[in-house]
């Protein structure tokens, strides 16, 4: 069978530095899987590399069997062309730690703009799907606002609602709620919840154990740019096979909320 | 006052030749100032984005030209350009020596708008599938502009004076028209008053348009 998302061998260089140095992962669609580990252990790198916001020098990434951003002909490995990536990052949806809401359109004009210019919809069409989106979100009521007027938890729920009105395969969340005020970061992750209960297939980089406690499927453990180790929630959380998750669940806020 | 009737008198008789002056200084102006920062625009994206050899193109010559005095621009477009087979006559050369110099310095704001943009405005506009050239129309351009206003219209307004001199290849734009008025009345005080009145009213009439901008791409909130 297929995976929806095939990583296979994946490296990364920031110059001298190797943030990634070989991550296989496999993903069948409709998984929840939280990706964790400690920050520099190359997990919001990786998510940027599927969806080319990364280059990567060696391996590969598959979504529905398609290879993502580069090609090999004759042996040489080459970049797709940026109209072919560009098609191909609309498999996939993204929310980012900072929102990056664009301040100068409203809600509703930051979740038609992909409808209207990629997805090429009739304007109608994109404002009724766009307004469908924001109601899932709960704020509907907000369409009119701009972002500047909107509380962070509200902003990264209209980005939420953005990149997912794009009908992508896949969603990657780079830790959401980091940015948040506390009591902001419930409605957030809500939402997210609401969208697995779905069936939505969606990767999280996520500080928030409890949560990806109760929402993966899957857990992964990032580090030192290696799979650490990956198992149920269960399996992790409670029996961690490693030392070095153990020792940085010991450290997380899990501990502390239990 | 009989001074004050007749300089009206000699202002009423030089009515045509002013406003023809007028004319070609608003000419001028609005066609260096649209052409330089069409091009500008260009210039810009190459400082920002071009590959390796065309941002230090544009490098190269953004510092050039803005290290050059206009008035050698001017000359040497006129006079330089006709030594190389391209025959330009007094106004076309004036306008594109114009061109150049607003150009450069429009490069120059377009690029620090651009870079004061964070890099995930960008980076959203690509996860939703937007190609380069849509990122730029869509989410760029309507938040740089408002860095870019400013700015831009002081150098429009550099762009207003500066066509002052093309007077000296002989273009009858304001600035001669109105030395050519006194030098037949001998009423130099009055006139330069009236032309720098006129610069004045141009001017501001582009902060007008710069503000009228200002407020038509406010963001609530």
């Amino acid at each position: 069978m297929t995976h929806l998302l095939e990583i296979r061998d994946l490296h990364k260089r920031f110059g001298e530095t190797e943030v990634l140095k070989g991550v296989d992962c496999d993903m069948a669609k409709g998984e929840v899987i939280c990706v964790i580990g400690s920050s520099g252990s190359g997990k919001t790198t990786m998510l940027r590399c599927i969806n080319m916001l990364e280059e990567f020098q060696g391996g590969s990434i598959r979504i529905d069997g398609q290879e993502i951003g580069y090609e090999t002909v004759g042996g040489v490995r080459r970049r797709k062309k940026e109209t072919e990536i560009a098609r191909q990052r609309a498999l996939t949806g993204m929310a980012f730690q900072q929102f990056n809401l664009f301040p100068h359109m409203t809600a509703l004009g930051n979740v038609r703009l992909g409808l209207v210019k990629v997805k090429k919809m009739a304007k109608d069409e994109a404002r009724s799907v766009a307004e469908r989106w924001l109601d899932r979100v709960g704020l509907l009521d907000r369409k009119g606002h701009y972002p500047g007027q909107l509380s962070g938890g509200q902003q990264q729920r209209v980005a939420i609602a953005r990149a997912i009105a794009m009908n992508p395969k896949l969603m990657l969340f780079d830790e959401v709620t980091s940015a948040l005020d506390p009591e902001l970061v419930n409605e957030v992750l809500q939402v997210i919840k609401d969208l697995a209960r779905d069936g939505m297939s969606m990767l999280i980089v996520t500080h928030e154990m409890r949560f990806a406690f109760e929402v993966s499927s899957r857990v992964i453990f990032m580090n030192q740019g290696r799979i650490g180790e990956a198992g149920t929630p269960r399996e992790m959380f409670v029996n961690p096979k490693t030392e070095r998750l153990a020792e940085f669940l010991k450290t997380s806020t899990f501990q502390q909320a239990n | 006052m009989p001074m004050d009737f007749a300089f009206l008198d000699q202002l009423w008789l030089a009515r045509m030749p002013l406003l023809r002056g007028l004319g070609l200084t608003v000419a001028i102006s609005a066609l260096a100032i649209a052409a330089g920062t069409f091009a500008g625009v260009f210039v810009g994206l190459a400082l920002t984005y071009g590959p390796r050899p065309l941002r230090w193109l544009a490098r190269g010559y953004t510092d050039f030209v803005r290290g050059t005095p206009v008035l050698v621009l001017v000359l040497a477009s006129f006079y330089v350009l006709s030594t190389v087979g391209l025959q330009l006559n007094a106004f076309q050369a004036g306008v594109l020596a114009l061109t150049v110099f607003c150009s450069s310095h429009v490069g120059e704001i377009v690029r620090g708008a651009l870079q004061a943009i964070p890099a995930g405005q960008s980076e959203a506009a690509k996860a939703i599938g937007l190609t380069f050239g849509q990122t730029f129309v869509y989410v760029l351009v309507p938040q740089a502009i408002r860095q870019i206003l400013p700015t831009w219209v002081n150098t429009a307004a550099e762009m207003v004076k500066a066509s002052t001199l093309l007077s000296i290849i002989g273009v009858g734009e304001l600035l001669l028209a109105t030395q050519e008025v006194i030098s037949r009345t001998f009423m130099s005080l009055p006139f330069y008053f009236f032309a720098g009145a006129l610069y004045f009213a141009v001017n501001y009439g582009i902060e007008r348009f710069g503000r009228y901008v200002d407020r038509k791409t406010t963001v609530p909130g």
